[in-house]
């Protein structure tokens, strides 16, 4: 067993640094790595690129580092929910980079695979696919989508070991099992953080071996977007 | 009459079938869900990571960590699993959903649909959309049939940024059911009420009429 336990926030976000690329697990603000969040917006770090599905809201998730302008580059799905992201992309001092959700799920996936390109049917004959190889398979047309990897990929889990194995809880998984194969170095933070030999091996969803230093979060706040519910009858 | 939202999506759900995988969008297809006929059972898939999504929770039982794609608290059912991203677009890319309902701003006589970006507007993003319509045999484009100033969403080619060219294959507005056939847009059904003149005068291309137009059971 390997222990990538690590001691404090501080030596979760070690090395760091301006001009970087990350990846962000989490789907709307579900699954968010909140803490690492929230310590990489107090640092003096700039010029990042940014890769999520969304950017938070203006005072939550990424929205902490867009508005302290950390970020150049956003490549995301869809941004609809943060005013300051609107303001920056609008004035051209935010780049922002906009790609099928599940290509963006798969160039995430395939940059931890080993695989540097696929080819895929989402984008064909659209904006995406500007510049973009296509070939045809089965008679239907296909465009080439690279895959994509990061300095570090920042994800969050439910549970989590000493030997960095995750499991995460309902849809809060989202890109984070994929974010987490395509870090160069991926810092895991988990609601609860047990010692080997505690998670039944059979339902692991990351195995350790994509995650370098992993920590329990201090707190969670878990907000949620858009509360709906229905009146008991 | 021309239907309102909650028809549309009441007319739609008669295109359901039992035991079908089925994956709603944002707005319009979102209420099919509350029309599923008797006797019939579907699977709701969403693109966040979730097949087998159930009812809103009640008010108390929220959970941060079940969502839907549109970031709306909800349930599971019984038979539910749970996925990550690349996995829940291999069940969309792949062609294991058997029935995507999407809202447009435009669709083509070829089946073309523009849903993602209006230029010179904010850009949110496609989101899920490109994936969607890339891959899905049976896609049912909700919408209403005009736009704000009454000029007709169905064309013949789109003029807004598309989303995916050649799939749409069923039409449900306020006004109609349009089948995209190979040779051309098919008037299937029309509302209760509505004329097929009218129908005709609020579309930009030319439709192919049968002999009789049936009227819409709601």
């Amino acid at each position: 067993m390997i222990d990538k336990t690590i001691k404090n926030i501080e030596e979760a976000i070690s090395g760091t640094e301006s001009n970087m690329t990350f990846m962000f697990g989490g789907f709307g603000l579900s699954g968010i790595p909140e803490n690492c969040i929230a310590a990489l917006s107090r640092q003096e770090i700039f010029g990042l690129t940014c890769i999520s599905n969304n950017a938070g809201v203006d005072d939550f998730g990424l929205g902490l580092l867009l508005k302290r302008k950390q970020v150049r580059k956003m490549i995301s799905s869809y941004v609809g929910e943060n005013a300051e992201f609107e303001r920056q992309m609008l004035s051209g001092e935010l780049e922002v980079d906009l790609i099928p959700q599940g290509s963006l799920a798969e160039r995430c996936r395939a940059g931890g695979a080993g695989i540097p390109a696929f080819f895929t049917p989402a984008g064909y004959a659209t904006e995406v696919a500007k510049n973009k190889e296509v070939r045809i398979f089965n008679g239907k047309p296909h465009i080439l989508e690279h895959a994509l990897t990061a300095d570090f990929s920042f994800v969050k889990a439910w549970k989590g070991d000493i030997a960095g194995n995750l499991i995460f809880k309902g849809t809060a998984r989202n890109f984070n099992p994929l974010m987490a194969m395509a870090g160069k170095i991926t810092v895991a933070e988990v609601e609860e953080l047990v010692p080997a030999g505690v998670l039944n091996p059979n339902q692991i969803h990351t195995p350790g071996i994509f995650v370098q230093r992993i920590f329990q979060g201090e707190i969670y706040e878990k907000r949620i977007e858009q509360l709906t519910v229905r009146k008991k009858e | 009459m021309s239907l309102n939202k909650n028809q549309i999506a009441q007319r739609i759900a008669q295109e359901l079938e039992h035991n079908m995988y089925v994956n709603l969008g944002i707005g319009i297809p979102t209420l099919v869900a509350n029309y599923i006929p008797k006797g019939i059972n579907v699977e709701f898939q969403s693109e966040n990571g979730i097949l087998g999504m159930g009812p809103f929770p009640l008010e108390g039982d929220e959970d941060p960590d079940l969502i839907n794609a549109g970031k709306q608290t909800i349930t599971t059912l019984p038979g539910a699993a749970l996925f990550d991203s690349a996995m829940s677009f291999s069940m969309i890319r792949g062609n294991h959903v058997q029935l995507t309902v999407l809202g447009a701003m435009q669709v083509s006589e070829k089946g073309d649909i523009a849903n993602w970006k209006i230029p010179g507007k904010m850009v949110k993003g496609m989101g899920g959309a490109m994936d969607l319509v890339a891959s899905a045999e049976n896609i049912i484009v909700a919408m209403m049939h005009t736009d704000r100033s009454g000029g007709s969403k169905i064309l013949k080619k789109c003029t807004l940024p598309i989303t995916g060219v050649n799939c749409v294959k069923k039409i449900v507005t306020n006004l109609a059911v349009l089948e995209i056939t190979t040779s051309g847009i098919k008037l299937n059904e029309r509302a209760p009420g509505v004329s097929v003149e009218e129908i005709i005068k609020s579309t930009d291309v030319e439709l192919i009429i049968p002999e009789k137009v049936l009227e819409m059971k709601l």
